[in-house]
């Protein structure tokens, strides 16, 4: 039994109040969205996108000017009766990274509604609406939380603001999909909330940075953390139990779609990496590291060769998000640090932030392309998508930058977080794991060049579009398909900003 | 065995697991999804009764009782009802549109036309 903390475990910064903003500005649009009816729905959203945009540049530059952690106590208790929000460089990466690819698909989604001016203020993009601020909301509380209980009910309200974006179109296809999906995730919160309860019958406090203080050991702690991390990778569709997300984030609305796979799953990783960096004992993060790396390696070369045999052009690339997500788990070994380098400030630790963003970025560009394909051709069948590059140049681009990043072709974000994962898996003495790099690579720009070669393709007949795309429609996959290539281009920013608010960060490290 | 060893916390601690092991038998083997439904909420009733039996160790504070896990258990109650009433509206919808009460279409089946 731990005693309760005498100093006060977290201080209030003045730019605290940042993140409570984050987390309650898309709830009041939720909120006026039901009150002011579905005419006005699209308005408040692209107002709540502005300047919840506005809001995360606001904790960047703060978080720069201050070069600590933002934290806020709520009400003023102190944990371990009450709740804080803290948010260091990763946190404050996630939050930007978030806003931009909320923003982008929400531009999108009001192109997309624009087309069919009957049902624009219908049933439909009116949910989408509500669903997308909800899941914002959501992603923004577990981004900054810090207690364990406070983060199950963000996870909750993730997976509860997730699932009916599974369905929006209500066919039964989609709603089994949404089904299987609820299922998975249910499962995998009551285990998360089994490993909280022991964990407080142990600590008395559910607050990461005092669990982290406690440096505790002992089986019910190990227990504990492994209901949790178990439950997390239910919810993060880590191979073998993926199988939920292809039917559900394939079926969706491109722009439903490119929410789930690029952010939703994000989540659960991140909740994940915080427990295996801040609260297990560094022997037990050590174990595992190893086994969420073979999940991992699993992940990518199964997942990759199950996209290389889709026949349809959404399927692929859900597949795919499988396979990109293993590169995050083979992080935990090579991450791994030891006495004089903590894991933060290891390479591997960077090129898995980078992982993250490029493949947030790069996955939604790809949705967001390959909803503009069905909706100009009414499917996305891949053979028959032949010359489509002619039809819709900009969405054929857009596919083929998300696609460098993918694959890890210079010059792009996913370029550099690969180099530093291989570059770390070779110095590491870890043989088997920069084959599997190497080898996702090469799948990956299997399954890639499979659609390029078809927007390439010169058919006798060329393919037209059954109706004209508007270009704003495509722009939004462009804008986030070139960001993931920039991310490329500035490699040497994130390392210090990623260490930011981390306890005794090291001076910047560069491979 | 002395009352000491089977004290009401230790009753709730065991009862609770029992319930979370009979949920998780429930939510892995059936198929049916309202089965399996009601299978999440005993396992969430054993979770709650764990729940409980900390709060009446005291745990953390080394007070008589500890008041904080009660209030986790009806935050965790209402997010329960939540899923609950999702699932459920999800499987009308399911069962009113196909008239099938189970997940059995093979995972890998998608729908013909893009929305």
């Amino acid at each position: 039994m731990t005693p309760l903390a005498a100093a006060p475990a977290h201080v209030a910064t003045p730019g605290g109040f940042l993140l409570v903003l984050a987390v309650m500005l898309p709830v009041v649009a939720v909120l006026a969205m039901l009150a002011l009816g579905p005419r006005q729905t699209a308005r408040i959203a692209l107002t709540t996108l502005a300047t919840g945009l506005g809001v995360a540049i606001a904790i960047v530059v703060e978080l720069l000017r201050t070069g600590a952690a933002l934290t806020y106590v709520v009400g003023g208790w102190q944990p371990p009766l009450g709740l804080a929000l803290r948010a260091d460089g990763l946190s404050v990466a996630m939050l930007a990274m978030t806003a931009l690819v909320v923003a982008a698909i929400g531009f999108f989604a009001h192109a997309q509604h624009g087309l069919e001016p009957t049902t624009r203020h219908g049933r439909a993009p009116t949910t989408f609406w509500i669903l997308l601020m909800a899941v914002w909301s959501a992603l923004n509380a577990i981004f900054v939380g810090e207690d364990l209980f406070n983060l199950y009910v963000a996870l909750e309200l993730l997976t509860f603001a997730a699932v009916p974006l599974v369905c929006l179109d209500g066919r039964a296809e989609t709603v089994a999909a949404a089904l299987r999906y609820l299922m998975f995730a249910l499962l995998g919160s009551l285990l998360y909330l089994l490993g909280t309860a022991l964990l407080y019958g142990s600590f008395g406090t559910l607050d990461i940075g005092l669990l982290s203080e406690a440096s505790a050991e002992g089986p019910g702690f190990s227990v504990a953390l492994a209901l949790m991390i178990a439950g997390l990778l239910a919810k993060a569709a880590l191979f073998p139990l993926h199988l939920w997300l292809p039917p559900a984030h394939a079926g969706a609305p491109a722009a439903a779609s490119a929410v789930l796979s690029a952010l939703v799953i994000k989540a659960p990783f991140f909740l994940i990496l915080r427990l295996i960096l801040d609260v297990a004992p560094p022997q037990a993060a050590a174990y595992a590291g190893q086994v969420l790396a073979i999940l991992g390696a699993a992940s990518i070369l199964f997942c990759s060769v199950m996209a290389l045999k889709q026949a349809r052009l959404k399927l692929m690339i859900a597949y795919s998000t499988v396979a990109q997500i293993g590169y995050l788990f083979i992080v935990f070994p090579l991450a791994a640090g030891s006495e004089t380098l903590p894991p933060w400030g290891t390479i591997a630790w960077t090129g898995g932030a980078l992982q993250l963003v490029s493949h947030a970025l790069a996955k939604a560009a790809m949705f967001l392309a390959a909803g503009v394909i069905a909706e100009a051709f009414g499917h996305d069948r891949i053979s028959d998508l032949g010359g489509f590059g002619r039809a819709l140049p900009i969405s054929a681009a857009a596919f083929g930058l998300a696609g460098l990043s993918l694959m890890g072709i210079p010059p792009s974000g996913g370029f550099v977080a690969k180099c530093l994962l291989l570059t770390a898996a070779v110095i590491g003495g870890h043989p088997w794991l920069a084959a599997t790099i190497l080898a996702g690579g090469l799948l990956a720009g299997g399954y890639v060049f499979r659609v390029v070669d078809r927007a390439l393709a010169t058919p006798a007949i060329p393919l037209a579009p059954r109706k004209p795309i508007p270009r704003r429609l495509e722009l939004a996959a462009l804008v986030l398909a070139l960001a993931a290539v920039l991310l490329g281009l500035v490699p040497l920013q994130p390392f210090g900003f990623l260490q930011l608010g981390r306890p005794d960060s090291l001076t910047v490290i560069a491979p | 065995m002395t009352a000491a060893w089977l004290g009401p916390a230790t009753l709730f601690g065991l009862c609770g697991a029992a319930l979370v092991g009979i949920g998780l038998f429930v939510v892995i083997t059936h198929p049916g999804l309202l089965r399996r439904i009601v299978g999440f909420n005993l396992l969430g009733a054993g979770i709650f009764l764990v729940f409980g039996a900390v709060a009446r160790r005291g745990a953390g504070a080394g007070f008589e009782g500890d008041p904080v896990p009660q209030a986790m258990v009806i935050t965790g109650i209402v997010v329960a009802f939540s899923a609950t009433a999702l699932a459920v509206a999800l499987l009308q919808r399911l069962f009113d549109l196909t008239g099938r009460e189970t997940l059995e279409a093979q995972p890998e089946h998608l729908p013909r036309s893009e929305p």
